[in-house]
C-alpha cells in the first residue's frame, strides 16, 4: 500500500503532445531506442490550421481572390476556402474518443524557453511528437490535402498544391533539417508535375514526390512517362499515400467499414496498373513507396497478380518475372500494421521482403498511429531488420 | 483518478459505488488507457424481425475508451467487449473513511 501524486485527470484536444504520449517515451527505455536510428516514414502536419497562410501562396491571383474572399465571407470556410475537406473525415476521432485525431489544441508559447522566436508552431508540434517516440527524422505530409486528387476543379487543384509545396517548402522545412517530406505532385497535369520537380526537387527537406493516391487519373498513360523518368534520373522515390474516399460510402454506412476498405483500395488500383504495363521494367531505378495501406493487403496482391499473369501473361508483356518479384523489389511503409495475428504478420514480412523493402511510420497524429515500439517488439525480427525498418532502409532511400 | 505511483500509473474509477483500478497501459500498444473518455456502452438496437433500428448508450456498462487508438473496455471487468483476452492490469483497491488503498 503507498500514497501517490495526481496526473491530468483526462487526455483531450487540449492535452500537450508530450503528456498524450508520455508512455511512449517509457518505450525508448524499454526497447532501448536511443541506439536506434529511428525514421518516421509517414506522418502528418495539419494544414488547414494555417490555411490563411497558405491562402496568400496561392500563384493565380483570381483563384486567391476568390480563396480569401471565401474564407472571409463563409461560415466555417476560414480553414477550408477552396480545398475539397470531405465532410465524413471528421467521423474519424470515434466521436471524440479518440482527441488527438480531431485536432492539437495545445498550448505553444514562443516565451515558454522551448523554441522562443518565429518558429511556426507545427513545428514545435512535430517536434514535441518525435521527441516523445524517439524518432531521429520525420517524412511530414499534410492531411486533408492529401484528398486533393478527388478535387473537382483540377485548375484548383494545380494552385492548391503549388501553394502548399512553397509554403512548407519555406515555412517549415527549411527551418528543420530533422523534418523532411515528398511533395504532393498535381497529377492531373503531367506538365505541372514535372514544373513541381524541377522547382522544388532541390529544396532543403524534400526527399521525394508523391501522388495522393484517391484519384481517377490513370498513371499509364504515356504522358506521365516523362515524369516518372525525372524523378529515376534525379534519384528521388515516388510515393503513393493512401487516403479514404467516401464515395464508397455509396455500398456501406459506417465510417469503419469506409476507412477499413478505401485506404487499401487506392493504393491496389494504382499498384495493379504500375506492375500489369510494365513500368517497372520500363523505369528499373525508380523507387516506389506505398504509403498507409497497411501490410495485409499485400500478400493478397501478390498472390492475386501472379495467379491471374500465369494465366494471362500475353496481356502483361513488359513483365519478365512475375509480379510478386517485383513487389519484393518495392518499398512499403509499416503503419497501420495489422498485428492481430503474428503469424500471418510474420508471413507477411516475409513475402514482401520486410527486412529491405519496409519502412517504420507512425501517421502521428492520427487515430491508428503506430509507435516505434511496435516494431521493436516484434518477437520474429532479427535485430537487423528490427534496425533496418526502424531506419536504416530509410536512411538509403532518401539518402539522408 | 489517475495517479502516478512508483514506474507505474494506476486508475480508480468509481462505478455503482465499487471502486475499481487499473494499470494506466493499455494492452494494445501502451497508451494511457486511464485517462481516456468514460463514455457508456453503445448497443444496436434491433426489431423482432431483427432489423437494426439505430444505437443507443446502455448506462449500465460504463466504458474506459484509450485515447491513443480507442481500445474500449468494460469499467466492471477491464475486458476489451469483442475479445476478453485483450483486457487491462486489474490492482485490488480499498476504501477505509475518506483513503482510497490500492496495492500494486
Amino acid at each position: 500500500m503507498s500514497e501517490f501524486e495526481y496526473r491530468e485527470p483526462q487526455i483531450t484536444i487540449h492535452s500537450d503532445t508530450r503528456e498524450i504520449l508520455a508512455n511512449a517515451r517509457r518505450d525508448i527505455d524499454r526497447y532501448n531506442l536511443r541506439d536506434y536510428f529511428i525514421v518516421d516514414v509517414d506522418s502528418h502536419h495539419v494544414e488547414l490550421d494555417s490555411w490563411a497562410e497558405i491562402l496568400e501562396y496561392v500563384q493565380d491571383p483570381v483563384v486567391r481572390q476568390v480563396g480569401k474572399a471565401m474564407a472571409a465571407n463563409w461560415p466555417n470556410a476560414r480553414n477550408l476556402a477552396l480545398s475539397n475537406h470531405p465532410p465524413g473525415l471528421t467521423m474519424q476521432d470515434v466521436g471524440g474518443r479518440i482527441p488527438h485525431q480531431a485536432q492539437l489544441a495545445e498550448r505553444v508559447d514562443a516565451v515558454d524557453g522551448e523554441h522562443p522566436g518565429s518558429e511556426h508552431r507545427d513545428l514545435t508540434l512535430v517536434r514535441r511528437a518525435m521527441d516523445s517516440m524517439g524518432i531521429a527524422m520525420q517524412i511530414v505530409f499534410p492531411q486533408p490535402m492529401l484528398e486533393v486528387g478527388l478535387h473537382p476543379n483540377p485548375d484548383i487543384e494545380n494552385q492548391l498544391i503549388w501553394a502548399y509545396n512553397r509554403w512548407f517548402t519555406e515555412r517549415i522545412l527549411a527551418q528543420e533539417p530533422r523534418v523532411k517530406s515528398m511533395l504532393a505532385l498535381p497529377f492531373n497535369s503531367p506538365e505541372g508535375c514535372l514544373k513541381t520537380i524541377r522547382e522544388f526537387g532541390e529544396k532543403p527537406g524534400v526527399v521525394g514526390f508523391l501522388i495522393t493516391s484517391q484519384r481517377q487519373a490513370p498513371l499509364f498513360k504515356n504522358e506521365y512517362m516523362p515524369v516518372y523518368r525525372e524523378l529515376e534520373e534525379r534519384g528521388l522515390p515516388f510515393g503513393f499515400h493512401a487516403g479514404p474516399d467516401y464515395s464508397v460510402g455509396k455500398q456501406m454506412n459506417r465510417f469503419i467499414s469506409v476507412h477499413a476498405m478505401s485506404f487499401v483500395t487506392c493504393n491496389m488500383v494504382h499498384l495493379t496498373n504500375w506492375i500489369i504495363n510494365g513500368l517497372p521494367e520500363r523505369f528499373p531505378k525508380l523507387k516506389t513507396v506505398w504509403i498507409e495501406s497497411g501490410l495485409a493487403w499485400l500478400p493478397f496482391m501478390m498472390q492475386r497478380l501472379d495467379h491471374e499473369y500465369l494465366m494471362r501473361q500475353s496481356e502483361a508483356p513488359l513483365l519478365k518475372r512475375l509480379p510478386s518479384e517485383y513487389m519484393q523489389e518495392m518499398f512499403y511503409t509499416s503503419q497501420p500494421m495489422e498485428a492481430t495475428n503474428l503469424k500471418l504478420l510474420e508471413a507477411t514480412m516475409d513475402a514482401i521482403h520486410a527486412e529491405t523493402q519496409l519502412m517504420y511510420a507512425s501517421d502521428w497524429p492520427h487515430w491508428d498511429f503506430d509507435v516505434p515500439g511496435r516494431i521493436a517488439g516484434l518477437p520474429f525480427l532479427s535485430e537487423t531488420a528490427k534496425r533496418n525498418i526502424l531506419g536504416e532502409t530509410a536512411r538509403k532511400v532518401f539518402r539522408l | 483518478m489517475v495517479k502516478d505511483l512508483a514506474s507505474t500509473t494506476v486508475g480508480v474509477f468509481r462505478v455503482e459505488g465499487k471502486l475499481y483500478a487499473y494499470e494506466n497501459t493499455c494492452p494494445h500498444q501502451g497508451g494511457p488507457v486511464c485517462q481516456g473518455l468514460l463514455i457508456p456502452r453503445v448497443e444496436e438496437k434491433l426489431n423482432a424481425s431483427q432489423g437494426a433500428e439505430g444505437f443507443r448508450f446502455d448506462e449500465s456498462d460504463p466504458r474506459l475508451v484509450c485515447p491513443w487508438h480507442g481500445f474500449e473496455f468494460s469499467v466492471k471487468t477491464g475486458c476489451h467487449p469483442g475479445k476478453a483476452e485483450i483486457r487491462l492490469t486489474q490492482f485490488e483497491v480499498e476504501e477505509e473513511g475518506e483513503l482510497v488503498y490500492v496495492r500494486v
